[in-house]
């Protein structure tokens, strides 16, 4: 039995406190959820208890002795393992180097790799955590759950007594978040003290011992999760009641915008759809079912084998997003990062791309039109930002996600595609995604929502389709809207 | 105080120009002749075929691509137009074909780099190659002299006690700084080099950008082959050899990232007007040409460490 306390801490930076005498504390064989919007403070508080940061005051205890973690280094000899959100990994090396990087000594005969030794280790470890794959494979071979379980694997390796896994299952699908639980449930049983931070509450119940909240860099509380309830801890953790996570909007759908007949293409095949109007359609599936390349296809990326896309009546013939752009549809990639946002541009220039031939005369760029597109989109979204001329870097995901958002509706579309619309962001700017697709649904827009995110999807659409090995295997509506459903046909079944 | 000099200058990307100003200061107190209008005037003529070179560069270097080819495009163009122009051929309708040719040389790296897909870096290393023969295969090897007494008037020739290349240089500045800063191109050009995923997904057409790059970068390297050539009153196939790393230089100084999308056209004739006012302080200086070269790179060395330094404080 150890037991993990951090006691007092408080840290600011260039004088803007960004924790303030906060507590928090786990014990081996203990889950521990850390719970708090985007700027809790929750990433600094286990930065400094990694050694990234070091705290101005308080101090970090085991077994109730002050210990002192100044160094990354520090933090893993005293067994402290940290899974980070973006995945810190070798896309061009094996599975088995990527365990090997950081760690060459200890797979070391007279100063040459010993290769066996290290396929041997990484094979035990890879089967504990249920990966059946070659520690040969190259790494972009793997998808990103697997991916992710090469990540926990690394940390697995070091030994640790404590484990923090920040968002682990926020690239996950379904079937790999339930092995992730069984590894996390497996790690307790075995004495590791784990700290878990996810915004997605369901999870917290399912993995969690305990909760402790953080909000504006302070400590809230610390709840056991058998004592709460979603609706609790949401206003915990936003300081007031949120009355309904997915606030849905009855409405009529009007006339078809858009249909897919027979679609194929190298990732996808057989696939039909519809969206009117005046709806929000949901289109769900395990990862790697094809849900994305559908998007891609009706937005110009793919292009198709065979089929037809069908708008407002008219075959299009689309040959890459500059022409799905003009013919009114428009994508909200999954990844704003690296497909959805030129980050060390300003709020401004990333607003009036896609439109940017609009806002010209003569070539030369209309500024006026330019910083008023701005200015609208940054009111109408409430995009928290001092300056039209802020870097999107510098932006909470929430606000880089308005900034993508909101590029595209000054495109005017007539279908807007979400492909993971609330990935990573805090709750509070999840609901106002959420208002915001129910303000286009009741303008008549039609909005197709991808979302791994199942309790999401089911709650915020009208209809969803389930897509099943790269094709649609089915259509839930109404009250066959449940999870159960659902899962059967996404993982082949029938309803 | 120090903080807020700071700032301002990282913030303007004030680095490369605090080091010409610093530059020009010592110059101009360890040698009477430096600041005096006729040397600048000698500095500014000096720069401008390799700033010409380095404003095709900058546009090129933006979208995260590089030429290397500039220097035998230059040489290429440089004897079209001699060659025509001893046939005869007046000398604006010889230029102009000059021109066409650096057009088309860019355009064929355009094509290799945005259809084939090829790294820029290659596909140049290769075009550098190929024009420098078909250069030495058009002049046989030799120098074309007895250029038109008019041609060389451009090159020598003053307009209000400026140079006419200087003139030309800040024409072309100009000109390719509203093309950058407030046309939807240039917009477009910064966004290519920021992401160009991001870029492609926005409808940008990228492909017909990147070759746009490039057949700008030749032009500008056929625009300066005339120059030289007329200041020489010859064309020589060995000329220009070894400009494509001066442009480079000059880009690299101005503070402009070899990953593209970030960087300034201001900060690219900052960059030539260092590496001119160099060559001319250390001539000034009577420093031993042997020195010179030394000298010189450990000067661009240190300018570019103060300028990661910057950067890395983001």
């Amino acid at each position: 039995m150890a037991q993990l306390e951090m006691e007092g801490i408080s840290k600011a930076f260039s004088g803007v406190k960004v924790l303030e005498n906060v507590n928090f504390q786990v014990d081996s064989g203990e889950v521990v959820a850390l719970l708090g919007e985007n700027g809790a403070g929750k990433s600094t508080l286990m930065k400094i208890l990694t050694g990234v940061y070091t705290a101005d005051e308080g101090q970090i205890l085991i077994d109730g002795e002050a210990v002192v973690v100044r160094t990354i280094r520090d933090a893993q000899d005293l067994g402290l393992g940290m899974i980070y959100q973006e995945l810190n990994l070798f896309g061009n090396l094996s599975v088995a180097e990527n365990f090997l990087v950081g760690r060459e000594d200890k797979f070391k005969t007279l100063g040459f790799v010993n290769y066996p030794l290290l396929y041997e280790k990484v094979s035990a470890t890879m089967e504990t955590l249920n990966l059946n794959r070659n520690p040969k494979e190259r790494l972009v071979n793997l998808s990103v759950g697997e991916q992710q379980l090469v990540e926990i694997g690394k940390a697995l390796q070091q030994d640790v007594r404590f484990l923090i896994m920040d968002e682990p299952t926020s690239a996950l699908s379904k079937a790999e978040t339930d092995r992730l639980f069984e590894i996390v449930h497996a790690l307790k049983a075995k004495g590791v003290g784990i700290i878990y931070i996810s915004h997605r509450l369901e999870e917290l119940f399912r993995v969690a011992d305990r909760v402790t909240v953080l909000r504006d860099g302070r400590f809230i509380a610390t709840v056991r999760t058998e004592e709460t309830t979603e609706r609790e801890l949401v206003s915990l953790m936003v300081g007031r009641d949120i009355e309904d996570r997915y606030p849905h909007e009855q409405s009529t759908p009007g006339e078809s915008i858009l249909r897919a007949e027979k679609l194929k293409t190298s990732a996808i095949r057989d696939v039909s759809l519809e969206i009117r109007g005046g709806e929000i359609v949901g289109l769900g599936g395990l990862m790697g079912s094809g849900r994305t390349e559908v998007a891609r296809a009706l937005s110009g990326i793919d292009s198709l084998q065979s089929g037809k896309i069908v708008m407002e009546g008219r075959i299009l013939h689309l040959r890459s997003p500059a022409s799905a752009i003009r013919s009114g549809i428009v994508l909200v990639t999954e990844d704003r990062k690296n497909e959805g946002l030129l980050l060390p541009f300003t709020i401004r220039e990333n607003l009036a791309l896609p439109t940017l031939s609009h806002r010209s005369r003569l070539g030369l760029v209309r500024r006026q039109d330019e910083r008023k597109n701005a200015e609208e989109w940054v009111g109408k979204l409430r995009i928290k930002t001092h300056s039209m001329e802020q870097a999107t870097e510098n932006l909470s995901g929430g606000n880089q996600q308005k900034v993508v958002i909101g590029k595209w509706l000054a495109c005017k579309p007539k279908l807007l595609i979400l492909d993971e619309p609330t990935r990573g962001i805090d709750v509070g700017a999840k609901q106002e995604i959420y208002q915001l697709m129910n303000q286009l649904k009741l303008e008549g827009k039609a909005v197709l929502m991808i979302s791994s995110d199942l309790p999401e999807l089911l709650g915020m659409s009208d209809r969803v389709y389930v897509m099943h090995e790269g094709t649609v295997r089915g259509e839930l509506q109404g009250r066959e809207m449940q999870q159960e459903a659902f899962m059967r046909l996404a993982t082949g079944g029938e309803v | 105080m120090m903080q807020r000099i700071i700032n301002t200058i990282k913030r303007y990307h004030l680095g490369p120009l605090i080091g010409l100003v610093i530059l020009i200061f010592i110059l101009s107190f360890a040698t009477a002749k430096f600041f005096t209008f006729g040397n600048l005037r000698n500095v500014a003529l000096q720069i401008s075929v390799n700033a010409l070179i380095a404003v095709g560069m900058t546009f090129v270097i933006l979208t995260a691509g590089i030429d290397l080819s500039v220097g035998s495009t230059l040489a290429l163009s440089a004897a079209i137009a001699a060659q025509l122009m001893v046939g005869h051929i007046n000398p604006w309708l010889a230029g102009g074909a000059a021109l066409f040719v650096g057009g088309l040389a860019g355009a064929l790296n355009g094509v290799f780099v945005a259809y084939a897909g090829l790294a820029p870096f290659i596909v140049t290393l290769g075009t550098m190659t190929l024009f420098r023969g078909l250069t030495e295969i058009y002049t046989n090897g030799m120098p074309i002299f007895n250029l038109p007494r008019g041609f060389a008037g451009f090159g020598t020739g003053t307009f209000l006690a400026i140079p006419i290349p200087v003139w030309v240089m800040a024409l072309v500045f100009v000109a390719a700084w509203v093309v950058l800063y407030r046309t939807t191109a240039g917009r477009r050009i910064y966004a290519i080099g920021g992401n160009e995923r991001v870029a492609f997904l926005a409808g940008v057409p990228v492909k017909r950008y990147l070759v746009g790059v490039y057949v700008v970068s030749g032009i500008l390297a056929s625009l300066a082959g005339i120059i030289l050539a007329s200041r020489l009153g010859s064309a020589e196939p060995t000329a220009g050899v070894g400009y494509e790393l001066d442009a480079i230089t000059a880009v690299v100084l101005g503070g402009t990232s070899l990953m593209g999308g970030e960087g300034t056209l201001i900060g690219t004739l900052i960059g030539a007007l260092i590496l001119g006012t160099i060559d001319n302080g250390l001539n000034l200086l009577n420093v031993n040409s042997f020195y010179q070269d030394a000298v010189k790179g450990l000067i661009i060395l240190a300018a570019i460490m103060l300028d990661r330094k910057k950067s890395a404080g983001r």
